[in-house]
């Protein structure tokens, strides 16, 4: 299914976010998630299920004021 | 003393950690300067998040992520829940900007944003305006330090509305108060403090001198210099001369 990664079309095969974060290279990253929006912890990557169209940000620390 | 949700700071001086030439000179900033809080942000990873984490941590300095670039009440909150499983800390700098050229908050966005913060057990620093009736609005919400603006972010003007300032001061004598944005110079920060602030908050006047860590110990020179000022009771100006030395006793000459 094609889902919006971080702003950049992504073809996925995963059935939750967890694996999809995985089939992306961020298996062992530490990242947070939010899915179309709404913040999802580490906890409910697992059971999550992704979607056609979905929108997810994976974000990591950086540079701040 | 006031402190910062229960953390007592031994430096009055918060940096920013953007805009530097380098990590190693981000890292001499901090360590010229001895400043005790260090603010982050999230953005989308890109590969390099864990290398800068893992730096930031050596810092051995408290973490205050940010929501910067947040423009609504709803992209903060979701910034912040984010912020908080990330940086493994309830605290955060409430940033939601009201207007794309002044980078003003936006009082509206800021006060929704922090009462369901707070409400989530979030340790809120809001950045706001100088405003009196948004200073009260955000201690009802929950808010325990407050953080005015001295001028809009990177314009390195100063205090520009001290009268606002020592207002604020005056009305909330038990929140914490740190002026957060647009310090251009250590005499802004020595003038901050000297009001009775609790700290100043910067980054763009140390990260993009000539030589940021030099200038980041003179923030903190003087914003330390403002805070004993502030404690040893400055005189009250006058508009007329009092002279110095006795007149009792001049010869008649």
């Amino acid at each position: 299914m094609k889902i919006d990664v971080n702003g950049s079309p992504r073809e996925i095969d995963a059935a939750n976010l967890a694996a999809a974060l995985e089939q992306l290279g961020w298996g062992e990253a530490r990242v947070a998630t939010a899915l179309n929006g709404r913040f999802v912890p580490v906890s409910a990557r697992p059971g999550t299920p992704l979607s056609t169209g979905d929108r997810l940000e994976v974000l990591a620390a950086m540079q701040g004021g | 003393m006031r402190d910062f949700y229960g953390v007592t700071l031994d430096n009055p001086l918060m940096l920013g950690t953007a805009q530097y030439p380098s990590p190693a000179v981000l890292e001499a900033a901090f360590r010229e300067s001895g400043a005790a809080i260090a603010t982050v942000s999230l953005r989308r990873e890109r590969g390099e998040g864990q290398a800068f984490w893992d730096m930031v941590r050596s810092l051995g300095v408290h973490i205050l992520p940010n929501t910067a670039g947040c423009h609504s009440a709803r992209e903060a909150i979701t910034t912040a829940q984010m912020a908080r499983e990330y940086f493994e800390t309830d605290w955060i700098k409430l940033e939601v900007i009201g207007h794309d050229d002044t980078l003003q908050p936006d009082p509206f966005e800021l006060v929704a944003a922090a009462e369901a913060l707070c409400a989530d057990g979030f340790k809120v620093f809001p950045y706001m305006t100088e405003d009196q009736v948004i200073a009260t609005r955000l201690v009802e919400a929950g808010c325990r330090v407050l953080m005015p603006w001295g001028a809009p972010i990177g314009s390195g003007l100063g205090l520009t509305n001290p009268f606002a300032l020592r207002s604020l001061r005056a009305a909330f004598p038990d929140i914490p108060l740190v002026v957060d944005a647009g310090l251009g110079l250590p005499s802004h920060a020595a003038q901050a403090m000297e009001m009775g602030y609790d700290a100043v908050l910067l980054n763009t006047a140390v990260a993009q001198a000539d030589d940021p860590a030099a200038m980041a110990r003179a923030f903190a020179l003087a914003a330390q210099a403002g805070q004993i000022a502030a404690r040893s009771g400055p005189m009250p100006a006058r508009d007329m001369a009092a002279p110095s030395t006795p007149l009792i006793g001049k010869a008649f000459l």
